[in-house]
């Protein structure tokens, strides 16, 4: 079984600023990858580049195969196979709840009216709110927003999803709503990457935690091996730090 | 105020139509087609140099910040006497008053949107576009279906003083003989001779009650708009099952 994202010898610089370093790592189908380390460490930059929104300028990415970065890659063939969660929801505003998850699977695929809005219905229910499905994004909550976003990027049954800080941006009452959404998508088989701070979802969903700091992967390993006894001694303190607070 | 009503009663026709159909269609009635035609046409162009002026392509790019700039810095009324002396030259035969004008405003007036839809693109924030192409939309598509509905939304009240002065700038058509209702008043002026205030008052009336009238429907446009996107009290607020498992 060949891995669904492999990046070998990644490097990406933002003028003089070396965003990351030889990052060479896989997700596996299946697999729920978390991401953590501190601030600036590149955890957003290294997701983002997995469907272009951010370049690289040397390494491979192979999605699925495929060359993302490759001068000949169906660019947006490839994004509508990858569902991507940002930290701002990034909702259209002028859309109502329906019509955010129908645009992409209308306008792309040339589904049907019916057939998208029943579609968008179904991924409503699993997110637990089919009752807003007239709402405009201006009306909901940050949680119920996030949630709609993901919704809205399984819309086009991506293999894999992406989730950039898709709580830091919420009140803490409303982490749990979207956290458990996350849960259900990994417990059906989603592959995933997660970029979070949220220690107890790393703990309880993660098959393996990649820790990075300054650009690079300094760990990979199983949630029980980096919380119990991290190898890196940047993970060490990390972890210590965790701890401490 | 006797005056105005004597004037408006006795040259009323003058007033809307101009000497039509004994003369060229003139008056009220070709201010509203010159301004509608002029409106109508230069916001697509407007548009599309918008789109052009944010394009990916730097060529493109240059050239319409050139054109833009070079039009926004000549008076109107030398870019009116350019075309009516410039384009019968350019074109080998006469063009009439009216479509020289419609031509122009449309030209200048374009300059002016491209700058005002620019501003309304560049104004929504970068994840917009974001979220949109990492769906998997297209640039075209993005901007059709996602970028343009809340930019035009969002210069609304700018687009809506360009037509204004689009509506205004109708007017100068009066230095090309264009037959429009500055130029119907002026006929009535000349006719009676000692009554230059009231003529001209009636006048002002008429661009005023045109420009309230847009103004008004702009701002219903916009209303409903917002009333549909904060919601009306129609969806009902259920229970949020999901917050009930986890609270």
């Amino acid at each position: 079984m060949h891995p669904m994202i492999m990046f070998s010898k990644i490097n990406k610089w933002y003028g003089e600023y070396h965003a990351l370093t030889d990052i060479t790592a896989e997700v596996k189908p299946g697999e729920v990858v978390v991401l953590c380390g501190p601030s600036g460490s590149g955890k957003s930059t290294l997701i983002r580049t997995v469907n272009r929104l951010e370049d690289i300028q040397k390494g491979q990415i192979l999605f699925d195969g495929q060359d993302v970065h490759g001068t000949d890659a169906h660019i947006n063939r490839l994004r509508s196979r990858v569902g991507f969660v940002f930290q701002s929801f990034n909702l259209f505003p002028h859309l109502s709840v329906l019509e955010n998850i129908t645009l992409a699977p209308t306008k792309i695929r040339s589904l049907k009216g019916s057939a998208a809005k029943q579609q968008a219905m179904q991924l409503l229910e699993r997110v637990g709110l089919a009752h807003k499905a007239g709402a405009y994004p201006a009306q909901l909550s940050g949680g119920q927003q996030q949630r709609v976003a993901i919704a809205r990027a399984l819309a086009m049954e991506p293999p894999v999803m992406l989730f950039d800080e898709p709580t830091s941006a919420l009140d803490p009452e409303m982490v749990g709503e979207v956290l458990s959404v996350m849960k259900g998508l990994a417990k059906d088989g989603m592959t995933m990457m997660c970029v979070t701070h949220e220690m107890n979802f790393a703990r309880e969903v993660a098959d393996t935690i990649w820790f990075m700091d300054a650009g690079q992967i300094l760990e990979k390993s199983t949630p029980e091996s980096f919380f119990n006894q991290p190898a890196h001694p940047r993970a060490q303190r990390f972890i210590a730090d965790l701890r401490a607070h | 105020m006797f005056d105005l009503f004597s004037i408006v009663q006795q040259n009323w026709t003058l007033f809307l139509i101009g000497q039509y159909p004994h003369g060229p269609l003139g008056g009220l009635a070709s201010t509203l087609i010159l301004a509608a035609l002029a409106l109508l046409l230069a916001f697509p162009f407007g548009l599309l140099l918008a789109l052009a002026r944010v394009s990916p392509w730097t060529g493109l790019r240059w050239a319409v910040t050139v054109w833009v700039y070079v039009l926004r810095g000549i008076p109107l009324l030398m870019v009116i006497f350019w075309t009516y002396f410039l384009v019968p030259l350019l074109i080998g035969h006469n063009i009439t008053g009216f479509v020289t004008m419609l031509c122009t405003l449309v030209i200048y007036q374009s300059a002016y949107l491209c700058e005002i839809i620019r501003g309304g693109i560049q104004a929504l924030p970068a994840g917009q576009y974001e979220a949109s192409r990492a769906l998997g939309l297209g640039y075209l598509r993005t901007t059709i279906w996602v970028i343009l509905p809340q930019a035009l939304y969002n210069a609304l009240p700018s687009l809506i003083s360009q037509f204004i002065s689009i509506i205004k700038e109708t007017s100068l058509g009066y230095v090309i003989n264009v037959q429009e209702v500055t130029f119907a008043a002026n006929q009535v002026n000349n006719q009676l001779l000692t009554k230059p205030f009231q003529v001209f008052f009636i006048l002002a009336i008429i661009y005023y009650l045109l420009c309230f009238g847009l103004t008004h429907l702009a701002g219903w446009v916009e209303r409903r708009i917002a009333r549909k996107r904060l919601g009306n009290g129609g969806t009902a607020v259920a229970a949020d099952p999901l917050l009930a498992i986890d609270n």
